[in-house]
C-alpha cells in the first residue's frame, strides 16, 4: 500500500505507523457526560466495510499525523491530508 | 566429460555449441551446452527417468518445457546450497551443475516404496481424512512417519544457508511481466515512447514462445526477431530488462512482488552478489503478457516418463534442439499442436503418428501430416500405455482397438490462459466457449492483459495486441507514442473440440502428476460429496503444491462437471493467490537473518565499555553494558554487588544515553506538558527538572521520566529507554491531532546528546573537576538543570538527578564526545576508586531505593498502583484522567506496589512468584498479587523484592507468602514500603 504524504509525496506504507479511526474526536473532559463520552471515544469503533478515515503516522519520514481516507475493501486511498489541517480529505 | 549428446540434433537451437557444460544428474556425467535448462540437457542426453511420485511413488518423467513442470523436480546442488523440488525445466545449465531425484530409494531405476501403488487403494482422494483414523494414538507414533517416509518431495539443506540474499525497489511507469511476443511489442511501444518500462520475465532468455517458434516473423527467424527487440530495449535508458525475474504477486497501489534469481545459475554467487533478490516494483500501469500453459488429457497410464505436453515437445525441439524421443506420437484435440508437431518434424525430430480425437481434421493438416509420411488416425483415444518408461500405447478408434510403438507421446488439450496475476486483488476468471479456457475476468487497478494471457492464441495477434496494450497504458500515462510498425504474421484460425478425458482407459489416469491425483479420485470427491471446486482441491489436493495446478486445474474441474452434469462456468474455478511460482524464505527474509534481524543500536560509550572488560546484553534494540567483570570474580552476582557497594560508599558511572530525550520548545511547552502529565510543569522554575508520569487515554501508565525547563520557553524530557519511540509518537499525536491550537515544537534528541550518569557520596566532586563552572550545593541543588561546558569548553547539560538514591548527577554532551567524557569522569574519579557499572547494578540500586521501572510500568498499573496517586493533579485535565477515575481503576482492593523482605533472610526470592495470605489455598481466587522485581542488596546482605498486592500500603508488616509453582518455590515475606535505603532522601540531596 503507498500513501500520498502532502510533505513527502507518496511513500510505502512500511514508513507509516497505523493508529486507526480517525472519526472519533476526544470529547469535553469537563462535561458532565464526560465517563460515558470518554468510554466510547476510547473503546467504541466503527468497523465499516468501505470507505473510513484513519489516522497514520509518518513515522519513517515527516513525522506527521495524517488523516488518510481509505478504503477498507480494496485499500484504494482517495486522500491524505495533515492532521493539523481540520476537515476530512475530499 | 560424457559422450555427445544422442538426442541432440546437429544443428539449429538457442543452444551454442562451442560451449559445452559438464554436469552430473544422479552421479553420472553428462554434457549439456550453454543455452540448455537441465531439463533440456537431460533430454538430449537420452535421460527420461527422472523422479518418484509423491504418494506412489511411480516412475516419471519431464512433461513441460517452463514453470508449470509437475514432475521433473530435482534436488540441485550439495550440502549447505542443496535446495530441493527445483524444477528442471526451468534450472539454467551451468557447468558443474549437480542434481539428483528426489523420492525414491535406494535408487531411481529400483525404488522400494514404489510398492505404495499397491497401497493406492487407501491413499486415494481424502485419505488424510478417513484412513488411519483408529486407534488415535497410532497416528502420530505409526502411521505419519510412515506416511511421511514414503510420501513427500525433496530434503531440505541441513545446514545454515551460506548465501545471502537482498531486497530492491524500482520505480516505473510501465512494468511488462513476460517477454514473449505480447510483452515485448508492449514495451517497445510504451519505451519509444519515453516512458520508464520495466520489463521482466522468468527465463534468462527473453523471447518466450518466440524462442520456440519454428516460422519467420518479417525477414528473420523468430528467436532472431526476439533477441533484435531486446536488444532495442536493453540499450535505451528508460528501460530496464529484468531478465530471471518472475513477477509473483500484485499488491496494493501498483506494488508488484518479483523474485530475481541473479545467481541460481552459477555453482556459487560471484563476489558481493546475492543468490537472489527481491523486488518491490512500484508501476503506474503494468501490462501482464505471461503467456498460456498447455494442458493434457487424462487417461490411463498419462503418467509413464515419455508421455509430454505437445507444446514442450516443440519447444525442446526448436529451442534446444533436444529430441524427446526417436519414434514421437501426437495425441490432441486441436490445430495447434498439430502445427507444432509439423514443425517439430521439419526441424528433424521424428513425428511417427498423429492421433486425434475430433472426427474431422482440416483437411490441409491431415495432407501436409499424410505428405510427410506420418500416420494420422482421427476420432482416436489413447486408452493405454506401455514400458517402465514409454514403449508404446493402445489407441481406439472407431474401427477398434491397436497398440502402436512410440517412445515419446505428445499430448495437448489446448491452453489455458496465465491469468494468475489477474485474480491477486480477488478478480474471477471468465470462462470463453471459444477457446474452452478460463480468460482474465476484473484485473486489479492499473493492470491489463496482452496476448495469449487473455486468450489470444495467434503469433501475429499477440504481436499486434501488445503493441496495441503497450500503446494505450503509456498513452494514459500521458505520454504520445509513435505508431509502431507491427510485422504482420498470418495467423492459421484457432479450432479446439474440448476434450478433458478418455473414460474407460485401462490403468491410472492422472489429472494432477504432482500430487497424484486420479481421474478416479475426482470420482471419490463427487461421490462423497466434495463437488464443489474449493472442496475439490482440498480434499484430493488437486492443484497444490509447487506447480499449483498449472496444468491440472481445468482439467480436474472439467471432470467434476461432467460428474455432476454441470457447466464448466457454473462448477467455477479455484482463485489464484500470491506467490505465482515458489519463492524461497530466505528471499522473503532478505539480509535480515540471525544477529542482522534487526539492527543493534551501540551506545556513545559502546568502544570505552568494551575496553573496560564489559559484559553486554541486549535491552531492546540497544546493547548495552550489562556488568563489568574483574579478574577473580567468580559469577556476575559477585561483580555487580562489588558495583553497588562502590556506589553507595564512594562513585560509580553509567551511561544512560539510551533514554529518549525530547526537546519541546515553544510558548506553550508548560501548558502542554500538563495536559501529558499527570502533574503540574507550568510552574516548574527554569534550572529545574522534575519528575512525571504520563497515561495513556485509558488511565493506565504509559511511561515515565524527568523533564527540565533549561529556558523560558526551552524543556528537555527524558523517557524510559524502551518507550522512546512510543512516547514521541504519542506527543506528536497530542499536539498535531488534539491540540494543535498549542506553540509547540518537538524533536527527538536522543541519537544527538550522550548522557552518563555519576552517582555516589564523590559524585560531587567527580563532577567538579570535569565541569567548567560551579557545581556545588547551591549552583545546582538537588534536581537543578543547568547548561554550561565540561571538559574545558564541550556543551554539557548537567542535571542532578539519581535513580540509585545516591547523590547523583547526569551528564550530557554531544554524542561524538560520549567516550572522551567517560574517559575524562573516569580519571577525575581515579583518587576515588571511580567504578564503571553495568545495568544490572542500576537495576538493584532503583529495586533498593524502591523506584519503579518496566516490571512495573506494565501496561496493567495505573498512576494509583504504582503510589503516585497524590501526584496526580486535581486542578487541571490531562491524557488518562478522565478514565483513570473509573470505578475499576479505583478500587482499594487493587493490588499496589510496596516492597518485600524474606522472613528467613538466607532465602532467594522470585520475579514472578504469587502473593497467598498464610495458609490460603493456591487458586486464582486467593490470588493477592505478584513479585515484580527483586534484587540482591548488597546493602541488606539479603534479597529484596518489588511487587504488587492488595491493599498494599495498608499492610506493612504483614507477613504472606510468595509462591512460585513454575519453579516450585514457596517461601514467607513479609510486606514493607518500597524504599530499602534512605527512605528519607537525605543522601540524594546531600
Amino acid at each position: 500500500m503507498r500513501i500520498p504524504c502532502p510533505y513527502c509525496g507518496e511513500r510505502d506504507a512500511h514508513e507509516f505507523a497505523y493508529l486507526g479511526d480517525a472519526t472519533v474526536t476526544r470529547p469535553d473532559p469537563a462535561a458532565a457526560d464526560a465517563a460515558q463520552a470518554f468510554h466510547d471515544y476510547v473503546y467504541l469503533r466503527d468497523n465499516p466495510a468501505g470507505a473510513h478515515q484513519e489516522w497514520w503516522y509518518h513515522a519513517n519520514g515527516c513525522r506527521q499525523w495524517l488523516r488518510v481516507a481509505r478504503d477498507t475493501r480494496t485499500h484504494a486511498i482517495a486522500a491524505a491530508t495533515s492532521a493539523r489541517v481540520s476537515g476530512e480529505p475530499a | 566429460m560424457s559422450a555427445p549428446n544422442r538426442n541432440r540434433l546437429t544443428s539449429g537451437g538457442l543452444i551454442d555449441r562451442e560451449k559445452p557444460l559438464g554436469f552430473r544428474f544422479d552421479g553420472t556425467a553428462y554434457r549439456g551446452y550453454e543455452g540448455d535448462t537441465l531439463a533440456s540437457a537431460l533430454l538430449a542426453n537420452g535421460v527420461r527417468l527422472v523422479g518418484r511420485s509423491f504418494k506412489y511413488h511411480r516412475p516419471r518423467g519431464i512433461v513441460a518445457a517452463g514453470a508449470e513442470e509437475p514432475n521433473a523436480l530435482v534436488e540441485l546442488r550439495t550440502g549447505a546450497r542443496r535446495e530441493p523440488n527445483s524444477r528442471a525445466t526451468v534450472t539454467e545449465l551451468y557447468d558443474g551443475l549437480e542434481a539428483t531425484s528426489q523420492n525414491r530409494w535406494p535408487s531411481l531405476a529400483v525404488d522400494a516404496l514404489s510398492v505404495n501403488r499397491f497401497l493406492s487403494p487407501f491413499l486415494g482422494a481424502g485419505f488424510y481424512y478417513k484412513t488411519f483414523m483408529w486407534p488415535a494414538a497410532f497416528w502420530e507414533k505409526l502411521y505419519e512417519p510412515i506416511i511421511r517416509r514414503a510420501a513427500g518431495l525433496g530434503r531440505a539443506a541441513e545446514e545454515a544457508d551460506p548465501d545471502h540474499y537482498e531486497k530492491a525497489t524500482a520505480f516505473c511507469d510501465l512494468l511488462v511481466i513476460g517477454a514473449g511476443p505480447a510483452g515485448l511489442m508492449a514495451a517497445l511501444a510504451a519505451a519509444r515512447s519515453g516512458a520508464r518500462v520495466i520489463l521482466a520475465d522468468e527465463d534468462f532468455l527473453p523471447g518466450g514462445g518466440l524462442n520456440a517458434e519454428a516460422g519467420d516473423i518479417g525477414r528473420q527467424p523468430a528467436p532472431a526477431f526476439a533477441a533484435a527487440i531486446a536488444a532495442e530495449l536493453m540499450n535505451l535508458p528508460n528501460v530496464r530488462v529484468m531478465r530471471r525475474t518472475s513477477v509473483f504477486g500484485v499488491y496494493d497501489s501498483g506494488t508488484y512482488g518479483a523474485l530475481e534469481r541473479v545467481s541460481d545459475h552459477l555453482p556459487v554467487p560471484a563476489p558481493f552478489q546475492p543468490r537472489q533478490r527481491l523486488w518491490r516494483l512500484i508501476a503506474r500501469r503494468a501490462v501482464l503478457a505471461a503467456g498460456a500453459t498447455e494442458r493434457p488429457i487424462v487417461f490411463g497410464g498419462n503418467d509413464r516418463p515419455g508421455v509430454m505436453l505437445a507444446g514442450a515437445v516443440g519447444s525442446y525441439v526448436q529451442r534446444h534442439a533436444a529430441l524427446p524421443g526417436q519414434k514421437i506420437a501426437l495425441f490432441a484435440n486441436n490445430d495447434g499442436a498439430w502445427r507444432d508437431m509439423l514443425a517439430a518434424h521439419a526441424a528433424g525430430a521424428s513425428v511417427e503418428t498423429i492421433l486425434d480425437v475430433r472426427a474431422e481434421v482440416a483437411p490441409d493438416l491431415v495432407a501436409a501430416a499424410r505428405a510427410e509420411g506420418i500416420r494420422v488416425l482421427t476420432g482416436a483415444q489413447v486408452i493405454a500405455t506401455q514400458g517402465k518408461t514409454l514403449t508404446g500405447f493402445t489407441v481406439a478408434t472407431a474401427s477398434g482397438t491397436e497398440r502402436i510403438a512410440a517412445d515419446t507421446l505428445a499430448v495437448s488439450g489446448g491452453w489455458s490462459p496465465a491469468l494468475h496475476l489477474t485474480c491477486h486483488h480477488g478478480g474471477k476468471p471468465r470462462w470463453d466457449e471459444a477457446i474452452a479456457a478460463f480468460v482474465p475476468g476484473t484485473c486489479p487497478p492499473g493492470l491489463t492483459v496482452a496476448g495469449a494471457a487473455k486468450g489470444i492464441f495467434g503469433l501475429g495477434a499477440c504481436l499486434k495486441d501488445g503493441a496495441a496494450i503497450g500503446a494505450e497504458a503509456a498513452g494514459a500515462l500521458g505520454f504520445a507514442v509513435p505508431a509502431l510498425d507491427v510485422p504482420e504474421v498470418a495467423d492459421a484460425p484457432f479450432a479446439l473440440a474440448p476434450f478433458w478425458h478418455v473414460e474407460g482407459s485401462k490403468g491410472a489416469a492422472f489429472v494432477d502428476l504432482q500430487n497424484d491425483v486420479t481421474a478416479k479420485d475426482v470420482g471419490i470427491a463427487h461421490k462423497e460429496g466434495f463437488r464443489s471446486v474449493e472442496l475439490l482441491k482440498r480434499y484430493t489436493t488437486l492443484g497444490m503444491a509447487t506447480d499449483q495446478g498449472r496444468t491440472s486445474n481445468v482439467t480436474g474441474l472439467a471432470i467434476m462437471a461432467s460428474l455432476t452434469g454441470a457447466s464448466i462456468p457454473e462448477t467455477g474455478t479455484t482463485i489464484f493467490r500470491p506467490p505465482y511460482t515458489p519463492v524461497s524464505l530466505g528471499a522473503l527474509a532478505g539480509h535480515h537473518r540471525g544477529k542482522d534481524f534487526r539492527p543493534v543500536r551501540l551506545t556513545p560509550t559502546h568502544e570505552w565499555a568494551r575496553a573496560q572488560g564489559a559484559v553486554f546484553i541486549e535491552t531492546g534494540a540497544w546493547l548495552r553494558a550489562q556488568y563489568f567483570p574483574r579478574k577473580g570474580e567468580t559469577d556476575w552476582l559477585e561483580t555487580v554487588s562489588r558495583e553497588v557497594t562502590a556506589v553507595r560508599s564512594s562513585v560509580g558511572l553509567i551511561d544512560v544515553s539510551t533514554f529518549g530525550k525530547i526537546d519541546l520548545q515553544g510558548a506553550d511547552v508548560g501548558a502542554f506538558l500538563d495536559r501529558v502529565y499527570i502533574n503540574g510543569f507550568a510552574a516548574l522554575a527554569v534550572g529545574k527538572a522534575r519528575y512525571g508520569v504520563m497515561l495513556r487515554e485509558d488511565g493506565m501508565v504509559m511511561d515515565d521520566g524527568t523533564t527540565a525547563r533549561l529556558a523560558p520557553e526551552h524543556y528537555v524530557m527524558t523517557t524510559t529507554t524502551a518507550n522512546a519511540a512510543k512516547v514521541f509518537q504519542h506527543l506528536e499525536f497530542c499536539l498535531q491531532v488534539l491540540w494543535p491550537e498549542l506553540d509547540v515544537a518537538l524533536s527527538s534528541v536522543s541519537e544527538q546528546w550522550a548522557q552518563i550518569a555519576i552517582a555516589g557520596p564523590r559524585a560531587r566532586d567527580v563532577l567538579a573537576r570535569v565541569a567548567d563552572g560551579d557545581v556545588s550545593n547551591a549552583a545546582l541543588p538537588f534536581m537543578g538543570a543547568i547548561e554550561g561546558t565540561v571538559m574545558g569548553g564541550v556543551k554539557a547539560r548537567l542535571f542532578r538527578l539519581s535513580f540509585s538514591g545516591e547523590l547523583g548527577y547526569e551528564i550530557a554532551v554531544p554524542a561524538r564526545q560520549g567516550a572522551a567524557l567517560a574517559s575524562a569522569l573516569m580519571q577525575a574519579g581515579e583518587e576515588f576508586g571511580i567504578t564503571p557499572y553495568g545495568i544490572e547494578a542500576l537495576g538493584v540500586m532503583r529495586i533498593e531505593k524502591g523506584h519503579v521501572s518496566g516490571n512495573e510500568l506494565s501496561g496493567q498499573t495505573t498512576a494509583g498502583d504504582l503510589g503516585f496517586g497524590r501526584m496526580a493533579s486535581t486542578k487541571k485535565d490531562y491524557i488518562g484522567r478522565v478514565m483513570a477515575a473509573r470505578p475499576g481503576l479505583t478500587d482499594p482492593e487493587r493490588p499496589c506496589f510496596v516492597g518485600f523482605k524474606p522472613v528467613d533472610p538466607s532465602r532467594r526470592l522470585r520475579a514472578g512468584a504469587h502473593f497467598l495470605n498464610l495458609g490460603a489455598t493456591p487458586d486464582m481466587a486467593n490470588d493477592q498479587g505478584y513479585m515484580t522485581s527483586v534484587a540482591y542488596s548488597p546493602h541488606l546482605r539479603h534479597w529484596i523484592g518489588l511487587g504488587l498486592i492488595k491493599r498494599g500500603p495498608e499492610r506493612l508488616g504483614e507477613r504472606v507468602r510468595a509462591y512460585d509453582p513454575v519453579r516450585g518455590e514457596e517461601i514467607e515475606v513479609e510486606i514493607c514500603a518500597p524504599g530499602f535505603i534512605d527512605p528519607e532522601g537525605v543522601r540524594l540531596r546531600g
